[in-house]
């Protein structure tokens, strides 16, 4: 029987959280397969392997080399089609990070099979044994479930967060198998130059827990600081709504929603957002929503968790200061 | 109502509409408050051929006719009356040039206005010549083969900004108003300085300076027309400008009336919208309907000037006095419905009252032009006896 | 520099109607427009014919209407575009619709650049111009931010990545995909607008490109939409009352009881 394969990202050697969840999302899959489950790490003196193994992987086929520690998109998609070549996986899933979703649909056509992106819901279909691929479209308003019926593997980007990382168990056994790479046989026709990490310090919305999100309620781009207190009290990401970024308040690497980035923490804080559907696109899929406005009839409301009516000057610098007061 | 706009007539109002909603309107409150030149607008509107508008096609413009060029001012005034003002006032510039210039001068300027490079600016007002334009005191003295310009214009629109003016001198002050030349005046040519900005109470986005020319010396190729032709120029170019003042105010009683309605089935005072209240109902309807005259008038009036017609300075001014009333009216009805907000800074409807005043004032008051369409209404009846 | 820019017609918005997780109809509303994303792919092709000279050409695989958002298109100062309109190619998913487009990119003069919008607001997949690249056995780079230089066959430009910004070199020709930051598209000049009413939009059709049929439409797409519905949005939702100290308390308690903080 086939395998179910996970692309195991990872960034500076460390795998990416989407990797622990798509270690358990794919061991449900292969049990309801009654097959193995398979990862496939590329990268450099990569640490933690072993955790994908605990998570449920059966095997993990390991590619490393000084040559695959930066996201080489050529070199990524060339391993990876020739993997799945000689292996024939029924399965393939990756994280929807800017990663996966460059260069995993390259993967997908240079197979010649299909691909559903970004998808929040897996699914085995009890009659044909095919895998059930839920993804939002129409700015998340709508939501199809597509199929790849003949071709194989049936490969999905998966959007990080939506899935759980499941229990470990460090008794589990499994087989490291360590692929050889000849860096000879591979040409890039791209090369990395610079990397400006002008998101500073701070925490990367797409792999935060928390999310702290300002909207156009901020008034101004000073403001902005009153919601970094917040965020940095919380360990959080700061992000954005379209308008701050439209205006030029902060760049457009923060910004949430359809034609930003798309978000699925444990806590989003959406700060002076009204809620339009093109936010909404972006976060939806957040576990608690708290959203703080002074319009009671903002949208952001119908999907809350929690909501506060009121003046969000006032409450949240009351909540970075009962914050606060609890660390120390 | 149905105005039978032709394709490019439709094509300029879209346009001119959209960039008024999406460039202009996020900027305008700003560009009010600080009183800044809109140049990024400008360029957008040099960008989108909107100059070409009222520039002949042999200039490379796109027909250079009143009505379109009306259509883009209302609509430009229908979200900023001072941006559309710093537009029209390049027109206003031109019309010396493009009706009475050489061929020589038109090849040399028109197209540089056309493609929004180079902003104009006509220049016939003095601190003791308005609607007296006999009484110019700048001269300009024929002097090796060219003029020496002496004297200060005030309140000039796009002063500093522009770089091509349109100067009215005296070449002969002992002829009084027949004493009056055209000529252009380029910036940066040695002796012409730009005096203060004026601080505005509307149309503040605009520029208003004043022009100081201290033995400014022009060619003699920079005569518009021939010497002493410069009050029938310039009663010919008011003439034919006068339709866009009217535009600028249709187009500021739009946007005010447009505010005064949403807000009115915003507002809910006694459980009920404002709108649902008759007393306001009336006022809508009055605003609507003055407009839709108004504007009725601007667009025939246009209409008959694009058709070549060569009477229609009384309809001209007939249309910038009743457009401006109006607006007037209109833009203190609304902030009237708007109540306290309207008062306020925070709603865009006191800046269009503050917006519509100029409209009165300029390119001839409307008491002056009244004197001149009852000395017509008079005259008419006069010569059937 | 020749520019190929790829598009798509895409509703303005679209009426959804169905019943949470029920099976849902969608049905455009207002007018077809842009894909909004690829009006910054049109504006960088515009601008790079304006900075490097050469031409830009647009192309759009749809039905005989999305004739109309290429005209736009041309208002734009793109100088040529071509539609692909087959009926067979309709139901094409995104390996199907790279193809297509693939072969028509290659019925051109050959490009330096093919730039696409970074993903469509209706199908939202962003796949199609990663799988152009491939089709084209061409090198891609996505979610291009600025394009800082061209010069000696090879193009240096940023992407927005995760963690902020990379540089990175490409040689051409390559296909990319650009987000909003990397410009701000202009709005149609009037000679732009009236040169797009009169100009004539070649339509090529699948025999034509000799594309191979079994490649297209329903037939050629691996993938198969099996339903669509409504997502369950509300998780029933708490208001928090009283002055806003309680409400902030409430909220605390809330979080810490989640143990989310």
């Amino acid at each position: 029987m086939n395998e179910v394969w996970i692309f195991a990202e990872q960034k500076d050697g460390k795998l990416r959280g989407v990797s622990h969840e798509l270690a358990t999302e794919g061991r449900r899959l292969a049990d309801s397969l009654e097959t193995g489950l398979a990862a496939v790490c590329l990268g450099h003196n990569v640490q933690g392997v072993d955790q994908l193994v605990a998570l449920g992987v059966d095997r993990v086929y390991l590619l490393e080399d000084p040559v695959l520690a930066d996201h080489n998109e050529d070199v990524y998609t060339t391993c990876l089609v020739d993997l799945v070549r000689q292996h024939s996986p029924q399965v393939l899933l990756a994280g929807a990070t800017t990663l996966g979703r460059s260069f995993i649909p390259r993967v997908a056509a240079r197979l010649e099979t299909g691909l559903a992106a970004n998808c929040t819901g897996l699914e085995i279909d009890p009659q044909t044994r095919s895998l059930l691929q839920t993804r939002p479209c129409y700015g998340g308003t709508l939501m199809a479930t597509v199929v790849c019926p003949e071709k194989r593997p049936q490969v999905a980007t998966v959007r990080p967060h939506v899935f759980k990382k499941g229990p470990s168990d460090a008794s589990r056994q499994g087989e490291i198998v360590r692929v050889d790479f000849d860096s000879s046989s591979v040409t890039s026709s791209t090369r990395l130059i610079d990397v400006i990490e002008d998101m500073g310090e701070k925490v990367k919305l797409e792999e935060a827990d928390i999310i702290v999100c300002g909207g156009r309620g901020l008034g101004s781009p000073k403001n902005f600081d009153m919601l970094s207190e917040l965020a940095e009290i919380l360990g959080a990401a700061l992000g954005s709504s379209r308008p701050p970024v439209d205006d030029g308040w902060v760049p457009y690497a923060y910004q949430v929603g359809q034609t930003g980035k798309t978000v699925s923490p444990k806590v989003y804080f959406a700060c002076g957002i009204s809620g339009a559907p093109q936010h909404l696109a972006g976060m939806q899929t957040s576990d608690i929503v708290v959203a703080i406005n002074e319009d009671p009839k903002a949208p952001i409301f119908d999907i809350a968790t929690y909501g506060i009516v009121g003046d969000l000057f006032k409450i949240v610098p009351l909540l970075t200061a009962r914050l606060r007061q609890a660390n120390a | 109502m149905e105005y039978f706009l032709d394709e490019q007539q439709v094509t300029v109002r879209d346009l001119a509409r959209r960039i008024a909603e999406e460039r202009i309107l996020p900027l305008r409150a700003e560009l009010d408050e600080k009183e800044e030149f809109p140049w990024e607008i400008i360029k957008e509107l040099a960008d989108a051929d909107m100059f070409r508008v009222f520039i002949p096609e042999e200039y490379e413009g796109l027909g250079g006719r009143c009505l379109d060029l009306c259509l883009v001012i209302e609509e430009l005034s229908r979200a900023c009356g001072g941006i559309a003002i710093s537009y029209a006032a390049n027109a206003l510039g031109c019309l010396p040039l493009i009706h009475h210039g050489s061929e020589e001068q038109k090849k040399k300027y028109l197209p540089q206005v056309a493609s929004g490079s180079r902003l104009t600016a006509f220049a016939l007002t003095e601190s003791t010549a308005g609607s007296d334009a006999g009484n110019i005191k700048t001269s300009a003295t024929r002097r090796d083969g060219g003029y020496v310009l002496n004297g200060t214009k005030q309140f000039i629109t796009n002063g500093g900004e522009a770089e091509i003016y349109t100067v009215i001198a005296m070449t002969d002050p002992s002829k009084g108003s027949r004493g009056a030349s055209a000529l252009v005046v380029e910036k940066d040519t040695p002796g012409f300085s730009f005096g203060k900005k004026e601080q505005k109470v509307g149309i503040r986005a605009s520029s208003t300076r004043e022009l100081v020319f201290r033995n400014c010396t022009v060619p003699e190729e920079n005569l518009i027309g021939r010497e002493g032709s410069g009050f029938i120029i310039t009663v010919r170019t008011i003439d034919r400008s006068r339709p866009g003042v009217a535009a600028q105010a249709v187009g500021i009683a739009q946007g005010a009336l447009e505010a005064a309605v949403d807000y009115a089935r915003k507002r809910v005072q006694f459980g009920h919208p404002i709108s649902a209240q008759q007393a306001v109902q009336h006022m809508l309807a009055n605003m609507a309907t003055d407009l839709e005259a108004a504007r009725a008038l601007v667009y025939a009036v246009a209409r008959n000037i694009d058709s070549g017609a060569k009477d229609f300075a009384e309809a001209a001014a007939m249309a910038k006095v009743f457009a401006s009333d109006m607006a007037m009216r209109v833009t203190l009805d609304a902030v009237q419905i708007f109540g306290g907000a309207g008062y306020m800074k925070d709603y865009p409807v006191e800046k269009m009252m503050r917006d519509a005043k100029i409209t009165q004032i300029y390119e001839g008051t409307n008491q002056v032009l009244r004197n001149a369409i009852a000395l017509d209404v008079l005259k008419r009846r006069a010569m059937r006896e | 520099m020749n520019v190929v820019v790829c598009m798509k017609q895409v509703p303005e918005s679209v009426t959804i109607s169905g019943v949470p997780q029920g099976t849902a109809s969608v049905r455009p509303q207002g007018k077809m427009v842009i894909n909004p994303f690829d009006m910054y792919a049109l504006e960088e092709g515009i601008r790079l014919k304006e900075r490097y000279g050469g031409r830009v050409t647009a192309i759009s695989m749809g039905p005989a209407e999305a004739e109309e958002a290429l005209k736009e298109a041309i208002a734009l100062g793109i100088g040529e575009a071509v539609l692909v309109c087959d009926p067979i190619l309709e139901h094409s998913d995104t390996l199907a619709t790279s193809y297509v487009l693939a072969r028509c990119i290659e019925r051109l003069e050959r490009p330096d650049i093919v730039i696409c919008g970074r993903q469509a607001t209706d199908g939202d997949t962003g796949q199609v111009a990663p799988q152009l690249a491939e089709q084209l056995g061409l090198p891609f780079l996505s979610y291009v931010s600025r394009i800082e230089d061209i010069s000696d066959g090879r193009l240096t430009a940023q992407r927005l990545v995760d963690e902020g910004h990379q540089v990175v070199q490409v040689s051409l020709p390559a296909v990319i995909s650009v987000v909003k930051e990397i410009n701000e598209p202009r709005l149609p000049s009037l000679r732009g607008l009236m040169q797009a009413k009169k100009a004539e939009i070649p339509r090529w059709t699948a025999p034509d490109l000799g594309l191979d049929v079994s490649k297209v439409g329903l037939d050629g797409s691996p993938t198969r939409v099996v339903n669509v519905f409504v997502p369950q949005r509300s998780q029933q939702g708490q208001m928090l009352e009283g002055s806003p100290e309680s409400q902030v308390d409430q909220l605390l308690e809330k979080l810490r009881d989640a143990k989310v903080i």
